[in-house]
């Protein structure tokens, strides 16, 4: 199908719906490597235009990676659910954004809409939708998840506690989880960015942090970032494995660009449920996903970098996760250039999934070769916070030493939950004030409780 | 808080940044301006133009030309890594026949090529007996694989190129140095050796870095290919210098 409208004297033609949706999409680095963006302002607009008359039925019919090429199509159009797709089945794009600004669009009529979505009909919208949209649409939106701790609810803002360290040393990754949790961070989950895959690395790190739970008697999950292959080598031998980890993105060859089918997630997703190690829940997967990820595999069909975010995730909603994370910024600027476009990444990317039924964080940071700065990264963090995320990363200082890129501080978190009125996951501020680490008015005081100075060696 | 500061030992087992002083529930002053003054430091090392004439004096009369790659400016270079990894036309390359091809390329920290390269190159050629090497070639704007088609036009079986790397807060002027056995165009990460964080004194010294690629380059000649098949030869190709 193809469309074209006129726009200041112009004609603008859109060959198809991956042409429409690539256009449409608001301006961002890599969509213009990629050789898809809108060649003008108001070729773009014009996309848009012809974007919000389409029906949303029309993405039911036609597929922007084919069927017969990619699984990730084929997951998304065998798992729709038409019935709960009913209440918006008649409305066009536009009509879409509309009704989901509306008041009728509460938390319980979105959760329960979830299901009749597809990534692609998100993307839309979102392409559709300012700032001021996408965080008040984000805020309706409510995905609860739980292991130990419960993520999503509303008024909760829950950390990621990162302590990577380039060599895997234990006291130094040691010393970084202590400092975390005396700022209040790691309700998410405590996880590692291994500096390698070698499985008895890997189980020593899960050990280390599993050990400092039980002893601190702690609401915490822990997780080593690994490739899902070498968790479920460590899930065979008994490893003390809270959470599947595996990066995953929008197309069937971008997966296998990271090595990863949908069968072994599958596989290593029931063998962590068979496990039970949670407390309030059993969601036991945690994703990460970022714009450009399936371009950077040269996986990315020609369809915008946005869009293709969005189709990543619906791979993470078929393994019910306890967390999913956009590392917006850290991909670098040939595919998110600014602050202001890593901005509106971070919100999308928010909305897109929380629409869709997943657990949605973000990794609010940058890297040094991107035009943004921590100025940046307090105006993401606060519209996320304002937007209602689930969860961020947070590392001693918002410096990375392993990773080579920044994110947001303990201190940042801080900062805003106090500015926002947001509060930790309940089971894990419970614990907080158990040991002195939580006062009256909801802050934390600096002092180190005697479990926590334990730790320290 | 106790008496005796809990944090000595562990500060000494990491750089990260662990028990930052705040103000309120935020970060005070003074490690607010250590940090951006990190920052500013890596943000520099990326936007700092290379002075290509201070390398080339420097070289001497090893010196060969300066190209250029097709990225017009460093905005353009940061948001299209394939016109950084083609050669402008009016290179003045002149294709002879060389064992090596050695290029010296700004990358993403051109500090650290000026700070480090023109050392390592002192370093490695003494070790190099017998090789043919073209005159070193001094490239702007470019990416790694700028160096395969430099390689081609000057007819050299090998290329090894010095560049600066992706700066990180606690390491802005890291040089790595990736060598290709018959460079050409299209070859990928993986065909490719890598020794990174060349800058002393924190990472690797300019007689050590000389070292590994010495025997690195000798072996690849030996068994006519690079990458991953050229096993036991350490660092892996890091993800994003390419």
């Amino acid at each position: 199908m193809s469309w074209s409208t006129t726009l200041g004297g112009h004609s603008y033609g859109f060959a198809d719906l991956r042409e429409l949706l690539a256009k449409a999409t608001p301006a961002r680095s890599g969509d213009v490597l990629a050789g898809v963006a809108a060649a003008s302002a108001a070729e773009r607009v014009a996309a848009q235009t012809v974007l919000a008359d389409l029906p949303l039925a029309h993405f039911l019919d036609e597929a922007v990676v084919p069927y017969e090429d990619d699984d990730v199509t084929r997951l998304i159009m065998d798992s729709h659910d038409a019935a709960a797709f009913a209440p918006v089945r008649s409305l066009t794009v536009g009509g879409f954004r509309d009704w989901l600004l509306s008041w009728e669009a509460d938390s319980t009529v979105l959760s329960d809409l979830a299901p009749g979505l597809t990534p692609e009909m998100v993307a839309a919208v979102s392409k559709l939708m300012r700032v001021g949209d996408l965080v008040a649409v984000g805020r309706k939106t409510r995905v609860v998840t739980g292991l130990r701790t419960t993520i999503g609810l509303e008024g909760r803002l829950a950390t990621r506690l990162q302590p990577n360290h380039p060599t895997d040393d234990a006291v130094g990754i040691t010393a970084s989880l202590v400092d975390g949790l005396l700022h209040g961070a790691g309700d998410a989950v405590v996880g590692i960015n291994p500096a390698t895959d070698r499985p008895s690395t890997v189980r020593a790190l899960l050990e280390l942090i599993d050990d400092a739970r039980q002893r601190l008697g702690a609401p915490i999950q822990s997780c080593v970032l690994t490739h899902v292959t070498t968790t479920l080598e460590l899930l065979e031998q008994g490893a003390p494995v809270d959470l599947v980890f595996q990066s995953v993105a929008g197309t069937q060859a971008a997966n296998r660009g990271f090595g990863v089918t949908l069968d072994q997630l599958r596989e290593a997703h029931a063998a962590a449920s068979e496990l039970h190690r949670g407390t309030v829940g059993n969601n036991v997967t945690y994703f990460e996903t970022g714009q450009g990820s399936a371009l950077s595999a040269d996986a990315h069909h020609d369809v915008d970098e946005q869009t293709l975010e969005a189709r990543a995730y619906a791979v993470c909603r078929a393994f019910d996760p306890l967390l999913v994370n956009t590392v917006v910024g850290f991909i670098g600027p040939e595919y998110l250039y600014d602050g202001k476009q890593i901005l509106r990444a971070g919100l999308e990317d928010h909305l897109c999934g929380k629409l869709l039924g997943v657990p949605m964080g973000v990794d609010v940071c940058y890297t040094n070769h991107a035009e943004a700065d921590a100025d940046d990264t307090d105006t993401l963090l606060l519209t996320l916070g304002a937007a209602g995320c689930s969860f961020v990363i947070t590392v001693p200082g918002g410096d990375d030493i392993m990773l080579n890129y920044q994110s947001l501080s303990f201190q940042d978190v801080l900062q805003v939950r106090q500015t926002l009125g947001l509060r930790p996951a309940p089971e894990f501020e419970a614990w907080l004030g158990s040991v002195g680490l939580l006062d009256d008015a909801g802050r934390v005081p600096q002092l180190v409780p005697e479990p926590i100075r334990a730790l320290m060696g | 808080m106790s008496e005796v500061d809990p944090w000595d030992a562990l500060r000494a087992a990491t750089r990260a940044r662990v028990g930052l002083g705040r103000a309120g529930d935020g970060l005070s002053t003074a490690e607010n301006l250590r940090l951006a003054a990190a920052h500013a430091q890596a943000r520099d090392a990326v936007h700092t133009a290379l002075d290509a004439d201070a390398i080339v004096t420097a070289l001497g009369e090893r010196a060969g030309p300066v190209v250029h790659s097709q990225a017009a400016d460093r905005a353009e270079y940061l948001q299209r890594p394939d016109l950084g990894r083609r050669l402008a036309p009016d290179h003045g390359l002149e294709a002879g026949e060389h064992d090596l091809v050695v290029v010296l390329s700004d990358g993403l920290s051109a500090r650290a090529v000026q700070d480090h390269a023109v050392a390592v190159v002192d370093a490695l050629l003494p070790r190099l007996e017998g090789w043919s090497v073209a005159p070193v070639v001094v490239a702007e704007q470019a990416r790694v694989a700028l160096g395969d088609e430099i390689a081609v036009a000057l007819g050299g079986r090998m290329v090894l190129v010095l560049i600066g790397e992706r700066p990180g807060m606690s390491s802005p002027d890291s040089l790595g140095a990736y060598l290709t056995f018959e460079p050409r165009l299209g070859r990928v990460d993986s065909e490719r050796n890598c020794v990174s964080n060349i800058r002393p004194p924190d990472g690797l010294t300019y007689e050590g870095a000389a070292e590994i690629l010495a025997a690195l380059l000798t072996e690849s000649f030996r068994l006519q290919l690079s990458g991953v098949e050229l096993k036991d030869t350490g660092a892996a190709l890091p993800s994003g210098a390419g």
